[in-house]
C-alpha cells in the first residue's frame, strides 16, 4: 500500500533571503534519504512561507524490500564434528546470524569448504525510517547565518516552534531538541487560528487558506505579481520589473494583498533613483512607472494580511515613506549645494585600504592609468580630456551624503551630479559606466571613456591589493577581484581592445610605486597578477565551451592581447573539427619537445644531411606565408599552412638521429626544430592539444 | 496615550509577565544593551528577566534640535529574556496590544535584521518589527556578547518609544509628542538637544577628551585586577561614550576610528570574561533560586 507523508517546520519569520534555498535542501535531503533506504515514492512537494517549511511525499512504500544476504561463516571442518552434528562453532554462528541449519550450506573458497548462510535481513518500516531520519534531515538544513536559541542544543535560521508530522494522516511522533512532533499546525499570525489540527494531509493547503495562509509560495508570487500589475495599470501605469524584489516580498508574507499608495509630487522633481532606492532598498515597494519609465506619483507594497483596515496601513506607510523621502531629498538638496569636484579633496579623509592611502590617492592613479590606456589606445586628444576628467571626479560621490546612505547608487549619484554640475556627457556617464560590470551578466560601458576608466579602476585595486598580498583564495574574495578581473577582461571582449594586459599591469604596479611610494616584489607580484588574470581567462572560455586543452594552447602561446586570445581560441576550436589532425598534432608534438632541449633556433644549411633538408626547404617555404597570415589574425589559415609540414616532420624523425654525439650537428638539428617550434607557437600552443 | 503613560503601560505588562522593573543605569550610554542589566547578565547560565527604560545618548545623530526624527538623546525600553520563551512573540505582540496597537488593524512584520554592537563585541540574529512599514521594535536572539559565546540565549526586545509615540499621537515632530497633559518632549528635552549638538560637533575638547579615553582605558584594567567588575566595566561604558564624542565631533580619522572601536571591544571582553568568572566562582546564585522557584 503506497503512503503518504507530510512535514512541516515551523519557525518564527525566516529571512526572506534564505526561504527559497532552504526548501530546495529539505527536498533533496528527503531525496537522498529515500535513496539510501531503498523506498520509492511517487512525488515530493515543497511549499514554504516565512513561518513554515512543508514537505509533502505521495506514493511512499510502506516498507523497504527485504534484502537476501549470504554470509560466510567458519570452515567446514570446524562447523561439523567426525559424526556430522554442528559445533558449538557453528551454532554460535547461526546465532550470532539468525539463522537455522536448514539455510546452510557448504561451499569450496580456494580449496578450502566453509559453511555459509542465507539470511533474509527485514525491510525497516517507513515509520522506523522517517522517525529516525526527519530529524536529521531538519538539522541537515544549512544556512548562510544560523543562530541558537533559549539555551537549546540545535542551530537554525531562526527558533523552530512547531513541527508536524503525519503518516498517512496519523502523527509520526519524533522529537528534535524538546520540540515534539504533532498534528497541530498554526494559521495566519494574527487572521488565522493559533491552534489547527491537521486530519488529512490532502486538506493541508486548504485548511491552511481557510486560516489566511498561502502555503505555495508560486501562488503567492502569482497574486503579488497580478495584483500589483493592475492596481498600477488602473493608474495608468506598469511595475518596474525586478524579480529579486517580487520574490523576497514573496517570502515575507504568508497572505499578501497589495496595496497602493500616493508619493508626494514634490519628491518626483528628484533624481529617479534617489525617489525608488529608498523605496526598494528601506520599504521593499515597487516604484510604479508610465509608458515613457517616468516614476508615476504611486508606490505599491504587500500587505501581509486581508482588505480590512487598509487605509491605515496605507496611512501608516504613506507617513513612513515620507519620512525616507525626505531624508533623500535632504541628501541630494544638500549635495547639490557644491559641485561635484569640490567633494575629491575630502576623499582624503577617507582611506581606501590601509596600506594603499585614500580615495584620494586611488583617484590620482586611476587616473593617470586610466590616461595612459586612452594614449595606449590611441582614442585621441578629446577623449583622453574627458577620460582624464571623469578619472579626476571618479570617486568623489563616495563621500557626498546620498551615496554615504546608499552605497549601491555609486556611480549613478556620480554621474547625476556631474550632469548638475554641467560636467559634459560623456564624463558624466563614464563616472557611472567605470563601476560596470557591477555583476556577472551586468550591463557594459558603452563609451570609450567609460570603458577605459572601468578597466583602470578594476586593475588598480587588483593591482595594489596583490602588490599588499591580499589574493582570492578557495572561496575567499572579499574585494570580489575575481569578478573585477572578468570584468576587465569582458570590457576588452567586448570593445574589442587591443591592449597588452602585461603592460596594463606594470603600469598600474608602476602607479603605485610612483603615488604611494608602495614597496614590494615588483617581478614576483607582477607574475601572480598574470597568473590570476589567466586563471580568469581560462575559465571564461572555458564557460563559453571552449574545450579546456584549446584554452591551454591559446595561454601557452603567452600572447598578451585578450581579444586576439579568443579570436585564436575560436578559430582553434573550428579548425580542430577537421580529420585526421591527431597525426599531424603528434608531430608537433615532438617538435615541441624537443626544441625545449635547444640552445638557438640558428640553422647552418651545410651542416644539414640530406634527409634534414626536406623540412628545412618545406619549413623555408611556408615561412614567410604563414607568418603573413598570424599578422592578418587568419590563424586558422595559418595552421593549413603548418599542415604541409606534416610529412617532412615525419620523415625527419624517421630518418634522422638528433641527440647525437656531436655537438654540432645535434644543435644544428635542434635549431631546425626550434625554428619550426618559434612559429608554431606564435599562433598557439599545438602540444598542448589533447588529440582523440 | 502620552509618553509616559506609554512608558508606565510596557513597564507594566512585563512586570506581570514576570519581569524585574528596573531603573535606567546611570552612566552615559549609547543604547539600552549597555547597561550592565543587560551586557552582564546576558552571560554565563543563570536565567534573567528584567524591563527598564534607557535614556541612550547617539551624539552623531544629534541635530540641534531641528530634525523631526533625529535626537541626541532618545529612550529606549529595553526587555532581557533568558532564556527566550518559546512564546516570545505572542508576549511582545500582546505587549503592543497593551498600548493600543491592534495587529488585525495594521500590517506588523517580521524583517530580517542582524543587530550587531562591534564596540561591545556583541551579535544576534533577529528582526526589526514593523509597524505599517515603520521600524518600531528591534528584537534579537543574543548569540556572542563580550567576544564570548551566549551559553543560555536572551532575547532582547528594545522598543524606539519615541517612534510608537509619534505613530500613537499622530504628529510628524518628535518635539511634538505630548510628555504628559502638561509639556510636549520638545518643552522637556529641545534645549538640551540644541546645547550637546553644540558640545558634540563644535566645543567638545579633542584633546581633553582623548586624554580622558586613555585615563579610562586605564582605569578600567587597573580595577579589573583587583576583581571589581562592575566599577571597571562603568569605565568601559564612559570610552564608550567619550569615543562617540569624539567620533561625532570629526576628530577620529577612519583608521583611528577602527582602532578604537577595536580598543573598546577588547575592554569589554577583559570585563565580561571576569564576570563570567566571578559568577562561577559565586556558584551561579540566580540558577540556585530559580531551582528553588521551581520546587
Amino acid at each position: 500500500m503506497s503512503r503518504k507523508y507530510l512535514l512541516e517546520i515551523g519557525v518564527e519569520e525566516l529571512p526572506a533571503r534564505f526561504v527559497g534555498e532552504s526548501i530546495d535542501q529539505l527536498k533533496s535531503n528527503a531525496i537522498n534519504l529515500f535513496k539510501e533506504e531503498r523506498i520509492n515514492y511517487d512525488d515530493i512537494k515543497v511549499y514554504s512561507t516565512p513561518r513554515r517549511l512543508t514537505l509533502i511525499v505521495h506514493g511512499l512504500d510502506g516498507k523497504q524490500e527485504d534484502l537476501n544476504e549470504t554470509v560466510k561463516g567458519p570452515a567446514k571442518k570446524i562447523a561439523f564434528d567426525d559424526e556430522g552434528n554442528p559445533t558449538k562453532a557453528l551454532l554460535g554462528f547461526m546465532k550470532g546470524q539468525g539463522i537455522d541449519i536448514a539455510s546452510i550450506y557448504v561451499e569450496e573458497l580456494n580449496g578450502v569448504e566453509y559453511v555459509y548462510g542465507n539470511v533474509v535481513k527485514e525491510g525497516k518500516t517507513i515509520e522506523d525510517i522517517l522517525s529516525i531520519n526527519i530529524p536529521n534531515i531538519i538539522k541537515n538544513i544549512n544556512f548562510p547565518k544560523s543562530m541558537k536559541w533559549g539555551g537549546k542544543n540545535l542551530r537554525f535560521a531562526r527558533p523552530i516552534r512547531w513541527l508536524v508530522s503525519l503518516l498517512d494522516n496519523k502523527v509520526l511522533y519524533f522529537e528534535l531538541e524538546g520540540i515534539k512532533a504533532s498534528n497541530i499546525t498554526k494559521g495566519h499570525r494574527f487572521l488565522g487560528s493559533s491552534k489547527i489540527e491537521i486530519t488529512n494531509i490532502d486538506e493541508y493547503v486548504d485548511v491552511l487558506r481557510q486560516n489566511f495562509v498561502i502555503v505555495d509560495q508560486e501562488e503567492r508570487k502569482d497574486i503579488i505579481k497580478y495584483g500589483s500589475e493592475k492596481l498600477a495599470k488602473e493608474k495608468g501605469g506598469n511595475l518596474q520589473q525586478g524579480e529579486e524584489l517580487l520574490e523576497e516580498v514573496t517570502n515575507i508574507v504568508e497572505y499578501p494583498t497589495p496595496i497602493i499608495g500616493r508619493i508626494k509630487e514634490e519628491y518626483l522633481s528628484l533624481p529617479v533613483d534617489v525617489v525608488t532606492t529608498p523605496m526598494k532598498e528601506h520599504l521593499r515597494f515597487f516604484p510604479v512607472l508610465d509608458d515613457k519609465k517616468r516614476l508615476l506619483p504611486y508606490f505599491i507594497t504587500v500587505r501581509n494580511g486581508n482588505e480590512d483596515f487598509l487605509d491605515i496601513v496605507i496611512k501608516g506607510n504613506e507617513k513612513v515613506l515620507g519620512a525616507r523621502l525626505e531624508d533623500a531629498k535632504f541628501f541630494y538638496m544638500d549635495d547639490i549645494k557644491k559641485p561635484l569636484e569640490s567633494y575629491v579633496e575630502e576623499l582624503k579623509k577617507i582611506v581606501f585600504q590601509e596600506k594603499l592611502g585614500t580615495l584620494y590617492d586611488k583617484t590620482k592613479r586611476v587616473q593617470k592609468l586610466a590616461e595612459k590606456i586612452g594614449e595606449y589606445l590611441e582614442v585621441g586628444e578629446e577623449t583622453v580630456n574627458n577620460i582624464d576628467r571623469a578619472g579626476y571626479l571618479s570617486k568623489a560621490d563616495l563621500v557626498t551624503k546620498m551615496v554615504s546612505e546608499f552605497t549601491e547608487l555609486q556611480g549613478k549619484m556620480g554621474m547625476e551630479y556631474a550632469r548638475h554640475s554641467e560636467e559634459n556627457e560623456i564624463v558624466s556617464l563614464a563616472i557611472f559606466e567605470q563601476y560596470l560590470p557591477r555583476f556577472a551578466g551586468d550591463e557594459l560601458p558603452t563609451t570609450t571613456a567609460g570603458s577605459v576608466l572601468s578597466i583602470a579602476d578594476k586593475m588598480d585595486t587588483i593591482a595594489g591589493l596583490f602588490a599588499i598580498d591580499i589574493h582570492p583564495t578557495g572561496s575567499q574574495d572579499p574585494f570580489g577581484l575575481r569578478r573585477q578581473a572578468l570584468g576587465v577582461i569582458n570590457i576588452i571582449i567586448d570593445k574589442k581592445l587591443n591592449i597588452s594586459i602585461k603592460e596594463l599591469i606594470e603600469t598600474a604596479l608602476y602607479i603605485y610605486v610612483e603615488v604611494n611610494g608602495l614597496a614590494f616584489d615588483y617581478n614576483k607580484v607582477k607574475d601572480e597578477i598574470m597568473d590570476f588574470i589567466n586563471g580568469r581567462i581560462r575559465n571564461m572560455f572555458m564557460d563559453m565551451g571552449i574545450r579546456y586543452d584549446i584554452v591551454d594552447a591559446v595561454l601557452g602561446a603567452n600572447i598578451d592581447d585578450i581579444y586576439d586570445m579568443k579570436i585564436r581560441a575560436n578559430k582553434l576550436n573550428e579548425w580542430l573539427k577537421k580529420e585526421g589532425l591527431s597525426e599531424i598534432l603528434s608531430a608537433f608534438n615532438r617538435v615541441a619537445n624537443l626544441s625545449e632541449k635547444a640552445v638557438s633556433d640558428e640553422v647552418q644549411r651545410d651542416l644539414l644531411t640530406e634527409d634534414e633538408i626536406e623540412l628545412y626547404e618545406s619549413y623555408n617555404n611556408i615561412e614567410e606565408k604563414v607568418i603573413s597570415s598570424i599578422y592578418k589574425k587568419e590563424y586558422d589559415k595559418a595552421l593549413d599552412q603548418l599542415m604541409v609540414l606534416k610529412e617532412p616532420i615525419d620523415n625527419f624523425f624517421e630518418k634522422v638521429m638528433v641527440m647525437v654525439e656531436d655537438e654540432k650537428i645535434r644543435n644544428n638539428r635542434l635549431g631546425l626544430l626550434k625554428k619550426i617550434y618559434n612559429t608554431m607557437i606564435q599562433i598557439c600552443d599545438l602540444s598542448k592539444i589533447v588529440s582523440k | 496615550m502620552y509618553f509616559q503613560d506609554l512608558m508606565l503601560k510596557l513597564l507594566d505588562y512585563w512586570g506581570n509577565k514576570g519581569c524585574t522593573i528596573l531603573e535606567p543605569y546611570d552612566v552615559e550610554k549609547g543604547a539600552g544593551t549597555m547597561s550592565p542589566h543587560t551586557f552582564l547578565r546576558s552571560l554565563g547560565p543563570e536565567p534573567w528577566k528584567v524591563v527598564y527604560v534607557e535614556p541612550s545618548r547617539r551624539p552623531a545623530d544629534a541635530r540641534y534640535g531641528q530634525n523631526p526624527n533625529r535626537v541626541y538623546q532618545h529612550h529606549q525600553l529595553q526587555v532581557i529574556l533568558k532564556p527566550s520563551p518559546d512564546e516570545v512573540q505572542e508576549m511582545y505582540l500582546d505587549s503592543l496590544r497593551a498600548i493600543g496597537i491592534d495587529p488585525l488593524k495594521h500590517d506588523i512584520r517580521f524583517v530580517e535584521d542582524n543587530w550587531e554592537a562591534p564596540t561591545l563585541g556583541a551579535w544576534g540574529l533577529g528582526w526589526e518589527v514593523w509597524l505599517d512599514g515603520m521600524e518600531i521594535t528591534q528584537f534579537t536572539y543574543f548569540q556572542q556578547v563580550g567576544s564570548i559565546n551566549c551559553e543560555l540565549e536572551s532575547a532582547e526586545l528594545t522598543y524606539g518609544l519615541e517612534r510608537i509615540a509619534m505613530y500613537l499621537q499622530d504628529v510628524d515632530n518628535i518635539f511634538d509628542i505630548k510628555w504628559n497633559k502638561d509639556y510636549t518632549y520638545g518643552d522637556i528635552f529641545n534645549k538640551a538637544e540644541y546645547e550637546h549638538s553644540v558640545y558634540s560637533f563644535e566645543k567638545a575638547d579633542i584633546n581633553t577628551l582623548k586624554g580622558l579615553f586613555n585615563i579610562y582605558e586605564e582605569e578600567v584594567k587597573k580595577v579589573l585586577e583587583d576583581g571589581l567588575v562592575l566599577p571597571s566595566y562603568d569605565y568601559v561604558l564612559k570610552c564608550s561614550h567619550t569615543f562617540n564624542v569624539l567620533d561625532a565631533r570629526g576628530a577620529i580619522s577612519v583608521s583611528e576610528r577602527t582602532n578604537y572601536i577595536g580598543r573598546v571591544r577588547n575592554l569589554a571582553r577583559l570585563v565580561a570574561a571576569k564576570y563570567i568568572e566571578q559568577r562561577q566562582e559565586m556558584g551561579y546564585p540566580l540558577l540556585k533560586k530559580e531551582v528553588l522557584k521551581d520546587e
